[in-house]
């Protein structure tokens, strides 16, 4: 397949090697390749005066391969494919949003974080540079007639979370339509990382989403690594593989508590609050930040894990398994639990593949998508995590599946920690190459993480494009309230529990 | 007259204490220390204290709601007798202008709230009314049965009437009385399983999303009137389940006193053990109720 530039996980390449096509040429390759079962990782824009390079990125379903290409718009205008693709339809209005190029023939042609493009005097709706735009205005996809009424929520929320705007189209307590609306977390992170890497970049990576420290941390690294050259040693891999499942664990544990809060039971809301604690301080033991802040670095890990520590942390895991099991067993064993999380804001099967929707959502829905085993990386390469998937891809299957993933977590965890290997946690990571591509894929606990580099002539970063497993479920959580009933939507919100500011960025 | 005071101390002052049970208890299911027994009143005592927002788009309903609804349930709460002693007011057919005074003040609340012309507070509105629809019939059918077996349509002498000798009696329709009118104390006082009063999710709220737009003492207001309806109905309730005579007066109001804790304790326990119904579902289990209560006084009228 020459009009693809494959390669795996984790690598570096010379951006003149990505093949080169035509408009034309560029989205037919893509449409191929969709319709072959390929899909669509990231997409982005490189504006670069009145023109716009695009790069996309595409993985295939099986052998660990990733394909890239790029193209050239050198027109202010691009052709979407999003009518037949629905995967593509965010990408495409991101494009639009950030290099100001007018996607035609978009079926749902919104900005998606209400900022300006990168570059001056160019917007995908016209709008002057000096215009001042508005988070959250535009136009709603309304259903009219007498019986239908609107709910609109947020962006302040009645609880601690993140803001967003969700609108409903109802009738009676029946949800015809949701459409969500994002972009009140908009800090400009990418714009930001143009030049870099700067001594900060690094922190920025770590709060892109502020529970995902580790996930987007390594994946940082990964593209660094790439970039120069080097390999983390073995310990560096295996305490990063640690950081990363128990952040996986605090993650999936504070969300089965809040699942079990949501429908009002609360012995599991209770006990998980406490647990997820209980994680966060093991993230301490390694690096002294709950939240696994300062742990990693390029080339390593900032900190190593000696044999005292170790045995503190296996101690500290056994008992924790214990109780999230007691805790957990409760929610199975209450019919009244599971009355409400069964058949509640499903998404099917079919629905799921054709969003793109990646992580524990997607293995509910039956989809076997998870980096750590299709694009193995880090330690990965040498342990596998078995997969786990559901196939109701209800509220209860994505509980479910975050329990069993947090069982697969602990005996992970409990192994690397068992036999842990010896030598240093840290290389010096060289001056990174010119005229590259690095792309990184992780898989956080929302689901794939991507990151992907390209350099200039001076080893600067031309574009860093990050992809947030958030980007592509938004539109699941969407989907999932079809047909429901409103007074679920918060239940099935949690069940996705997505991030504000990772798809904000 | 030494019971008429004790009977107004009790209906002023115990209220919120139950909501303070049901807090320690859900709690201690938790594995959590849990607030203070008196905690309710603090919080009473913090709202009076505080000044009031009024949305520019409510008019005099938004404000007669919370009043009228503590009104009615004040109101309501001398009509009803406290274990074995009789209630301040009595009159023939007092059954009736109780389940009203209790129709009026849902009138209110739900005015109150599409007054404030939030889709939040109308979508709860509907809820509430479709739900007390149900319940009605429920509490109607109880109380034709009391009356039956009584022989009175006077509040006072229904409730005082039953006796431990009554479940001996006519055992099959109380064990059904009893069932039908705990099932309707938790879904009129918004407990789960059928409302969560603790949920800060709006969207799932039936009677809290009402009241969502008041402030300050009005909402002191609501929340008291809320402690006081759960105190009535749980007095009616506890006057069919456990109707103890010790024989002395101040011995029945020890009996009704640890009787009321109990209860409360018991609604504590049900909503640690239980999750929320799925709205749609909501219903169902009341008409269940229904049915329940309605076979009781089919097994009284045979």
């Amino acid at each position: 397949m020459s009009d693809l530039l494959t390669f795996y996980n984790g690598s570096a390449l010379p951006i003149g090697d990505i093949p080169a096509p035509g408009p034309d040429q560029f989205l037919q390759t893509l449409g191929d390749h969709l319709d072959r079962g390929w899909r669509v990782i990231s997409y982005f824009g490189v504006p670069e005066g009145d023109k716009t390079a695009l790069f996309c990125l595409l993985a295939a379903r099986s052998e660990g391969q990733l394909g890239m290409m790029q193209t050239l718009a050198t027109h202010g205008h691009f052709p979407s494919l999003s009518r037949h693709y629905p995967q593509l339809q965010l990408f495409e209005r991101e494009i639009a949003e950030q290099c100001g190029l007018v996607m035609d023939d978009h079926p749902w042609y919104k900005p998606v974080r209400f900022h300006h493009a990168f570059v001056p005097d160019r917007d995908g709706w016209g709008r002057s540079s000096s215009e001042q735009i508005r988070v959250g205005v535009m136009d709603f996809y309304q259903v009219a007639g007498e019986e239908v009424h609107e709910v609109a929520v947020g962006p302040v929320h009645a609880g601690i979370i993140e803001p967003g705007h969700f609108r409903f189209q109802c009738h009676g307590e029946q949800v015809f339509h949701l459409e969500i609306s994002l972009g009140y977390q908009h800090r400009g992170i990418e714009q930001m990382l143009i030049g870099g890497p700067h001594p900060r970049s690094l922190f920025q990576m770590e709060t892109i989403a502020g529970d995902t420290t580790i996930g987007h941390g390594q994946a940082y690294c990964m593209v660094m690594e790439a970039l120069a050259g080097v390999r983390p040693t073995a310990a560096a891999q295996a305490l990063r593989g640690i950081a990363l499942e128990l952040e996986r664990l605090a993650n999936h544990t504070g969300d089965l508590g809040a699942i079990a809060g949501d429908v009002g039971y609360l012995p599991t809301a209770s006990f998980c609050g406490r647990i997820r604690g209980d994680f966060l301080n093991m993230s301490a033991v390694l690096c002294g930040s709950r939240f696994g802040r300062g742990l990693l670095c390029p080339g390593g890990t900032i900190f190593d894990l000696d044999k005292e520590l170790r045995s503190g942390l296996l101690k500290s895991l056994d008992t924790a398994r214990s109780e999230l099991t007691t805790a957990i067993d409760l929610l199975w064993s209450t019919p009244s639990v599971m009355g409400r999380l069964e058949g509640t804001g499903a998404v099917p099967h079919e629905f799921a593949a054709e969003l793109g929707l990646v992580g524990p959502a997607a293995r509910a829905s039956g989809l076997k998508r998870d980096v750590r085993q299709d694009f193995p990386f880090g330690i990965f390469r040498m342990v596998h995590i078995p997969v786990v998937t559901g196939y109701h891809g209800d509220v209860c299957a994505r509980t479910v599946i975050r329990w069993q993933e947090a069982q697969k977590s602990l005996d992970f965890a409990t192994e690397q920690l068992r036999q842990f290997p010896g030598g240093g946690h840290r290389v010096a990571v060289p001056a990174i190459g010119a005229n590259r591509c690095a792309v990184a894929l992780t898989e956080g606990w929302r689901g794939e993480i991507c990151h992907v580099a390209l350099t200039d002539a001076n080893s600067r970063f031309r574009r860093y494009k990050i992809t947030d497993p958030s980007f592509h479920n938004w539109q699941g959580l969407a989907m999932a309230l079809r047909g429901q009933q409103i007074s679920d939507f918060p239940l099935c919100n949690k069940s996705f529990n997505l991030s504000y500011c990772g798809f904000d960025l | 007259m030494i019971d008429t005071i004790i009977h107004f101390s009790l209906i002023l002052l115990m209220p919120p204490l139950l909501l303070g049970i049901i807090g320690k208890t859900k709690a201690a299911f938790a594995g959590r220390v849990g607030a203070p027994f008196l905690q309710p009143y603090y919080d009473l005592v913090k709202l009076l204290q505080k000044g009031s927002v009024f949305s520019e788009t409510t008019t005099w309903v938004f404000r007669a709601g919370p009043v009228v609804t503590l009104a009615a349930t004040l109101v309501a709460a001398t009509l009803v007798p406290l274990g074995n002693h009789s209630a301040p007011i009595s009159f023939t057919g007092d059954m009736i202008l109780f389940a009203y005074l209790f129709g009026l003040s849902r009138f209110f609340t739900t005015a109150a709230a599409l007054d404030t012309g939030s889709s939040f507070e109308g979508m709860g509105a509907a809820r509430e009314v479709t739900f007390s629809c149900l319940v009605e019939p429920t509490l109607f059918f109880a109380l034709i049965s009391l009356a039956r077996m009584s022989k009175s349509l006077t509040l006072s002498t229904m409730l005082t009437y039953t006796s431990p000798g009554i479940w001996i009696t006519a055992g099959a329709s109380m064990l059904l009385l009893v069932g039908a009118l705990f099932i309707t104390l938790l879904a009129e006082n918004c407990r789960i399983p059928f409302d969560d009063p603790n949920t800060h999710l709006e969207l799932t709220m039936i009677h809290e999303v009402m009241v969502l737009d008041h402030s300050g003492p009005a909402f002191g207001y609501i929340l008291y009137g809320a402690a006081m309806k759960l105190f009535v109905l749980g007095a009616i309730f506890m006057n069919i389940a456990l109707p103890a005579r010790t024989g002395s007066s101040l011995g029945d109001w020890g009996v009704f006193v640890v009787g009321m804790i109990l209860l409360a304790v018991l609604i504590g326990v049900v909503e640690s053990i239980m999750a929320r119904l799925r709205l749609i579902r909501i219903p169902q289990l009341l008409i269940a109720a229904t049915i329940l209560s309605a076979f009781a006084m089919l097994l009284i009228l045979r």
